[in-house]
């Protein structure tokens, strides 16, 4: 049969087929829907049989609360305040121990190379670049994640996601937007690049790109670390890992907000329309496997994203010594790239250094803690940092940091573009530069302001 | 969990050039099902793959592929995106129908949740319009269990005129049956005669005309039937799937997944 006989074959059923259901009078889909659904009720009458009343039903009991009006919104902060706190407070001697051992490791390399008679430039691009960097990624990262991975997992396994889904729903179509958008915004929590992919649940383009556009809003596993080691500072000795983890909580909530806020505004400015409905299933809450879930989120989330972190942080490392020990006219090109930011830095309550740190950090944003504790021990006195206390010296006391520059540290690592890998993610899923550029665009320019808005205020009223 | 890695990893290198990875198949084996009632398990346990599994619905987005080996033939799994109906009312139901048709694989493997079966017949008897070579998997059956939920399987079985598999997939339990049987059904050594649904006498009389010339048309490539259904129905994405099929009648597969897809 030639191309042409075949397609008039098919117009020709066509047309009979209009003609036997002229104008859609059989009303084919209502009729076949409800035909499948009481022969589905007949079979299920005939082979399901329930014996008595089920004991009790927990998922009722459990949705009672968790998706309640007025305990919805208190359980879920409780949840991630819960989280947290186990991260943060179980974080913190771990990342001691590991960074006790690496420095230890750094000195007996150093002895080593002193003893083999290499040049000093060796020990310093090697050892003081790449290992000090390396070293500073797995002891700031590696505890933080491992343990709040599981955690989060957890919550995943036993169903809890849609729920949040569902406390949510309202807020997101109030900013124009579809409720799979908290979905994919709890996704965010573990790392951004996943959020986005995720976004693929919401069918509509224009829902979809919002969502994609603002996920970066909430702190992924790779700010996480930072963020919870300035709160720490912010809280030292005044409070406990409790004081922190409340400053963390308010951290997360004001991303949340952010969120919804340009997600509004891009649904009323450059992406216009109407929210879509959907609807939502609760699954029943099912107990989690928690050995494995221990196993798996360790070697596929964890050692992932630590091994991508090493990868961005030996070469960071290496450039970060080259810059710090290049001098042009005596001064080297770490102080001078500093200084040139710094009355940038100095406007957004941070300073130079802070700058380059999340500037350098692009490829992933777990390096631009290290960076910036490598930067400032490049240019100060000091050695050996392992400890809380440490840190506290060095930032406070070698650089003059204030609560306010921790802060402002804090609102720009929360906000600031996504790194490269989402980034590179969104450009995949979009297919555009455009929307790219715009969703690293979008984020700086509220970093940006609120920065500014916060530090100039502050300073204002002289409260910093 | 694997996300991360699926999204930047190994899995991203897949996503593109995993199309052609598992070619050499002697069979292809849907799995399809509604949302969260375990088909990512399911997939896992057979394939020994890890695939994301989470318990939020809508996880699986696109298809996943994988393979297992049974009596010296390897079968292709193809992991369909949850689905409550065939009606195309979304993407993932339109991605699940377009594969379940024009795919055409060799048995579909319709995931259940035994805790709610009235809910999940429904998709069952929309596949059952479909394709006749579909296994039932009853799954999580320890849940149902808890719940004092009773299925007699064999009734059901003969209900809908396919076998019937009860599995626990988290616990590997009902997995064997469950390869057995679909081996059966994909060999052509399990014969079925699914009980399909009847509509009200005018849509019968209508696919009754319709049906063999479709037959003519387009031979048993589809099923004419539910051709005839679409047909009457003025579904445009399956108008628009057969005209592309006649048009390019050997390149099927690839043919129709880029109609479909795009």
């Amino acid at each position: 049969m030639s191309r042409g006989s075949l397609s008039t074959g098919l117009n020709e059923l066509l047309k009979e087929a209009n003609q036997l259901n002229p104008g859609g009078s059989l009303r084919l889909n209502d009729s076949m829907v409800s035909t499948i659904y009481s022969r589905a009720e007949e079979i299920a009458g005939r082979v399901v049989t329930r014996e008595g009343k089920p004991n009790i039903d927990w998922d009722k009991k459990l949705d009672d609360i968790l998706t309640s009006r007025f305990f919805g919104f208190p359980s879920m902060l409780l949840l991630l305040a819960v989280i947290f706190w186990i991260t943060v407070a179980g974080a913190n001697v771990p990342s001691k121990i590991l960074a006790t051992g690496l420095f230890w490791g750094q000195e007996r390399l150093t002895e080593l190379l002193y003893w083999l008679h290499a040049p000093a430039w060796v020990n310093g691009f090697f050892v003081e670049g790449i290992y000090r960097c390396l070293a500073w990624v797995v002891s700031v990262m590696l505890p933080p994640m491992a343990i709040f991975f599981p955690c989060f997992t957890l919550l995943e396994d036993m169903g809890y996601l849609p729920r949040i889904a569902f406390n949510l729903d309202n807020l997101f179509k109030k900013a124009g937007t579809h409720g799979k958008q908290s979905l994919t915004m709890s996704m965010g929590f573990g790392c951004n690049a996943a959020g986005v992919i995720a976004c693929r649940i919401i069918e509509s383009p224009r829902e979809r790109l919002i969502a994609m556009l603002t996920n970066n809003f909430v702190p992924c596993n790779g700010r996480f670390p930072t963020l919870i080691a300035l709160a720490g500072l912010l809280v030292m000795g005044v409070a406990t890992s409790f004081g922190a983890t409340i400053i963390v909580v308010g951290i997360v909530l004001f991303g949340i907000v952010t969120t919804l806020a340009v997600s509004w505004v891009l649904s009323k400015t450059l992406l216009k329309g109407v929210p879509s409905s959907f609807t939502l299933e609760l699954p029943p809450y099912r107990k989690p496997q928690i050995g494995r879930i221990i196993t798996r989120s360790i070697f596929d989330r964890t050692l992932f994203v630590l091994r991508r972190a090493v990868c961005v942080a030996a070469p960071a490392g290496a450039v970060i010594w080259l810059l710090a020990n290049i001098n042009i006219g005596g001064v080297s090109i770490l102080a001078h790239a500093a200084n040139w930011l710094d009355p940038f830095g100095q406007m957004l309550g941070m300073d130079g250094y802070i700058i380059m740190a999340f500037l350098l950090g692009l490829p992933a944003n777990e390096i631009v803690m290290p960076i910036l504790i490598m930067s400032y021990m490049a240019t100060g006195s000091m050695i050996e940092l392992d400890s809380l206390e440490a840190l506290h010296r060095l930032f406070v006391g070698e650089h003059g940091w204030t609560w306010l520059t921790a802060v402002c540290m804090m609102l720009f690592s929360l906000l600031h573009y996504p790194c490269g890998t989402t980034l590179w993610t969104i450009f995949k899923e979009s297919c555009s530069f455009k929307w790219t550029a715009l969703a690293a665009l979008i984020p700086l320019g509220v970093a940006i302001t609120v920065c500014f808005v916060v530090a100039q205020t502050v300073r204002l009223l002289g409260w910093a | 969990m694997g996300l991360i890695n699926q999204s930047c990893g190994i899995g991203a290198i897949k996503e593109n050039f995993g199309k052609s990875q598992f070619s050499n198949a002697d069979h292809v084996i849907a799995l399809a099902g509604n949302p969260n009632t375990g088909k990512s398990t399911v997939f896992n346990a057979l394939t020994g793959l890890n695939q994301h599994t989470g318990n939020w619905p809508g996880k699986t987005v696109l298809r996943a592929e994988g393979r297992y080996i049974h009596q010296g033939l390897i079968f292709k799994l193809i992991d369909l995106p949850g689905a409550y109906s065939l009606m195309a009312n979304s993407m993932e139901e339109q991605v699940a129908r377009d594969y379940l048709c024009f795919g055409r694989p060799d048995a579909t493997v319709v995931v259940l949740d035994a805790t709610c079966m009235e809910r999940n017949l429904n998709l069952v008897l929309q596949v059952l319009e479909i394709t006749s070579r579909v296994v039932i998997c009853v799954n999580l059956v320890d849940e149902a269990e808890r719940k004092k939920i009773q299925i007699d399987y064999h009734a059901l079985a003969a209900e809908l005129g396919v076998p019937v598999v009860p599995t626990a997939a988290r616990d590997g339990v009902g997995l064997d049956k469950l390869v057995e049987t679909v081996s059966g059904i994909a060999t052509g050594r399990i014969e079925t005669k699914p009980n399909v649904v009847r509509y009200k006498e005018e849509i019968e009389v209508a696919v009754r005309k319709l049906e063999p010339k479709i037959k003519k048309l387009i031979g048993e490539a589809f099923n004419a039937r539910w051709v005839a259904l679409r047909l009457l129905d003025k579904d445009q994405t399956v108008i628009a799937a057969v005209e592309q099929w006649l048009t390019r009648k050997d390149g099927v597969l690839t043919g129709m997944e880029g109609v479909v897809l795009a």
